[in-house]
């Protein structure tokens, strides 16, 4: 009888029992994980902010325009390779006026190949005769030909059950009226946390149809150097200061990381939650594994007495231990970050969730701690045994 | 015949440590049920009670918030001669024509910076806002660059303090005062002078026009008459079912994220009562033979070990309680992304809420109980007594 064989034998002494504690921390961990994906996925919508990227908005905040006077200076720049301007539509679907997803107007012959590297064309319209401008994806000859076409989310296709070629209606909350758009080609997101539910249309259109009373939300700026990032956001920043309309200038990550401290303290709870779920079931985990070993006192007196040492029955069990919080906790921690990454959990005004495996790690090697903690106490006390006192206690 | 309850209870006490981690464990999941509920609660009433039933808000048709609403100054003035506007105490007319615009605004202590609701109001029309008090300092006087901020955001920001200066536009504006709005979404907010504000942050337009009606019970007609004037173009709600609205996205999701993690949370619990009974169970085979054997039914078994799993996850319905109850009117702040600005809100436990989290317990206890309690009253008679 090898020890591998004790262990399994030890653990099915009362199935009912392991069985119950190995999901209880199975549960513990799936939620210490799930949970944890909120905070992973805002870290993830920081990092889809391009370093080389600049965002350029108005100071006051990003509710007031900028004008399109302020373009042509900015391009001007030295170190500035590409500028390009996309402004919030702030439309609802009057078909589920609920549900909310975002809408851009974007400056497509710039916007596109500068964010080439954030959206592939997964699907579109096909266009005879017509050609999209040099240097884009020849599949978007369609939308670029014609003014009220629309780039939709692989995701936001699904959800409303759109077609390519479709024509739909947003009502504008900000520039009103009943808005229409042709869906001439779906975009799928290159870059993790971007979310794939989201509108892009032409500004042109937005500036036609709202009386010319559409201005510049954002400007986006490429940059030939990124290092010299610092300079040129001074740069920008002092050449609009005293103009009707300061601007205020960041990296793109630093913009979206303005988006996730706009949450509060929503984060922190979060984090404090998370614990407080792990703390609560693996305390209940412990207690039932110590209780199970605590019972087997007299057993333990018979092994000793038929020579097994003190280092192997304390081995024997911390290994018992280890097995069933390990066990639980790597698939409860592993289920967490499948289930997740599928698609299938998804919160309101939320980009795609996902779990980081330093969340996974984190979690396994929170179950391993509390595998030792729960197995160490008892294992000592196993070791200590004397002979006598274990066959005399009454279980 | 039924086993008397004192026996379940005597049971419980004679394993302290196995029904205090139980209960523990179950507590820590009807804590987080209350504190999931009541901050939804918490936020839900700060902006419902920020509306009244007596006042209509008017803004532009489609606009979803005030933010995005705008009404031009003749509609203004068309809204501010209506015959259904009470008068107030003065003879003056209880309306205020509003501009509201979001500004960008650093938080203390280097949190990042947020987006906080400046509310340009009529000094008049405030009467319509009974709740709000200046708490330090003065109220704003009319034609002046001041500000007075709302108790819950003028700690939270740099630069709201009484005597500090705030840039907006190509003004400089001096804070005078401190106001409270009995923790509605006002508190939340920066006020001034309309007549000022509106020209140096919206190029002199309003958002929205709100007025106390004569007659409240006159609001569906009323609704009707404005809406269909072709010189308008609005869309009328009652006060408080806008601030209504302008909760749901977030309370829903704070509630269904919550009850989905106190749900799971549930079953990890579940498998730990149902762990600690079977031990009962276990440890006292002989114990509950002796009962079958005296006449006790199975029936009267089961009900009694079910009993006493619930009287286990009852004590942990009210440590749950009792461990969520000081957070009770602790503050915290988010942006409502309804309104894309810092909204802050005090978690709110109410009595329903407490009952819904002993009723979730007692659930718990009954559901973690009935296996073990099956189990108990199915003893094969001999062989328990024997003690095998």
């Amino acid at each position: 009888m090898n020890f591998a064989t004790l262990v399994l034998a030890n653990l099915g002494r009362n199935k009912v029992r392991t069985i119950l504690t190995t999901l209880s921390i199975f549960v513990a961990l799936f939620l210490f994980c799930s949970v944890r994906a909120v905070t992973d996925t805002l870290q993830d919508t920081i990092n889809v902010g391009n370093e080389s990227r600049l965002i350029t908005r108005n100071k006051t905040s990003l509710v007031f325009p900028l004008p399109m006077g302020h373009l042509e200076r900015i391009r001007a720049l030295p170190g500035v390779t590409a500028v390009t301007w996309s402004n919030w539509f702030g439309g609802t679907d009057p078909v589920d006026t609920r549900s909310f997803f975002a809408q851009f107007a974007i400056d497509a012959k710039t916007y596109l190949p500068m964010y080439d590297s954030d959206l592939a064309i997964v699907d579109a319209s096909p266009a005879p005769g017509v050609s999209a401008p040099a240097g884009m994806d020849p599949r978007l000859a369609a939308f670029m030909n014609e003014r009220t076409a629309a780039i939709i989310g692989e995701g936001l296709m699904k959800k409303k059950g759109w077609k390519l070629g479709q024509t739909i209606r947003i009502n504008g909350t900000i520039y009103p009226g009943s808005w229409l758009f042709v869906i001439r080609a779906v975009y799928r997101p290159k870059v993790k946390g971007l979310d794939d539910m989201t509108m892009y249309f032409h500004w042109d259109y937005l500036y036609e149809n709202s009386n010319r009373q559409a201005d510049v939300g954002v400007f986006s700026l490429e940059l030939a150097d990124p290092n010299r990032a610092g300079q040129i956001i001074k740069t920008v920043d002092a050449v609009f200061e005293n103009s009707p309309a300061p601007t205020r200038t960041e990296t793109e990550r630093a913009f979206q990381a303005g988006f996730v401290s706009m949450m509060g303290n929503i984060p922190f709870v979060v984090r404090v939650l998370g614990g407080a779920i792990a703390f609560a079931i693996l305390l209940v985990a412990m207690n039932t594994m110590m209780a199970a070993i605590r019972e087997r006192t007299s057993e333990f007196g018979v092994l000793k007495t038929l020579g097994f040492s003190d280092a192997y029955l304390f081995a024997l069990v911390l290994a018992e231990a280890a097995l069933i919080t390990l066990g639980g906790g790597v698939a409860g921690a592993l289920f967490a970050r499948f289930l997740v990454a599928s698609g299938k959990v998804a919160l309101p005004f939320f980009p795609p969730m996902s779990v980081h495996w330093e969340t996974v790690f984190t979690g396994i090697g929170l179950a391993a701690f509390m595998g030792a903690v729960s197995g160490l106490v008892p294992a000592w006390q196993t070791a200590r045994l004397r002979i006598v006192d274990a066959l005399r206690r009454v279980a | 015949m039924a086993i008397p309850i004192s026996y379940n209870i005597r049971s419980v006490l004679r394993r302290p440590w196995s029904t205090l981690a139980t209960a523990v464990g179950i507590g820590l999941v009807v804590a987080i049920l209350v504190l999931a509920l009541a901050l939804a609660n918490g936020f839900q009433q700060s902006l419902v009670a920020t509306g009244s039933a007596q006042n209509a808000l008017v803004m532009r048709t489609g606009a979803d918030s005030e933010l995005t609403s705008g009404i031009d100054r003749g509609g203004v003035s068309i809204l501010r001669g209506l015959t259904d506007v009470a008068v107030g105490p003065a003879g003056r007319p209880l309306v205020t024509s509003d501009m509201v615009v979001l500004i960008n605004q650093e938080r203390t202590g280097g949190k990042g910076s947020s987006n906080v609701t400046v509310r340009g109001v009529d000094r008049d029309g405030m009467i319509l806002r009974e709740k709000v008090k200046i708490v330090s300092g003065r109220m704003f006087e009319p034609g002046a660059a001041e500000l007075v901020i709302g108790t819950r955001i003028a700690t939270r920001f740099v630069g709201f303090g009484l005597g500090d200066q705030v840039r907006l536009g190509q003004r400089a504006f001096t804070v005078v005062g401190i106001f409270a709005a009995g923790g509605t979404a006002f508190e939340s907010e920066a006020w001034g002078d309309v007549a000022i504000l509106s020209p140096v942050l919206r190029g002199g337009g309003y958002s929205s026009v709100t007025f106390r009606m004569k007659d409240p019970a006159r609001f569906a007609a009323l609704k009707k008459e404005l809406e269909a004037d072709p010189r308008l173009g609005v869309q009328v709600q009652r006060e408080d079912t806008y601030y209504a609205n302008q909760s749901q996205g977030l309370a829903t999701t704070i509630r269904v994220a919550g009850v989905f993690i106190v749900l799971i949370m549930a079953v990890g619990a579940i498998f730990a009562a149902m762990n600690t009974m079977f031990a009962a169970v276990g440890a006292r085979t002989r114990e509950i033979a002796t009962l079958l054997t005296l006449g006790f039914g199975p029936f009267a078994v089961m009900t009694s070990f079910v009993l006493e799993s619930v009287i286990v996850a009852l004590v942990g319905g009210v440590v749950g309680c009792l461990l969520a109850l000081p957070v009770n009117g602790m503050a915290t702040s988010t942006t409502n992304f309804a309104t894309f600005s810092e909204i802050a809100f005090a978690f709110q436990i109410t009595p329903p809420i407490l009952l819904a989290g002993l009723i979730f317990a007692l659930g718990l206890g009954v559901v973690g109980g009935i296996l073990p309690a099956w189990k108990a009253s199915r003893l094969p008679l001999a062989a328990a007594m024997r003690g095998l």
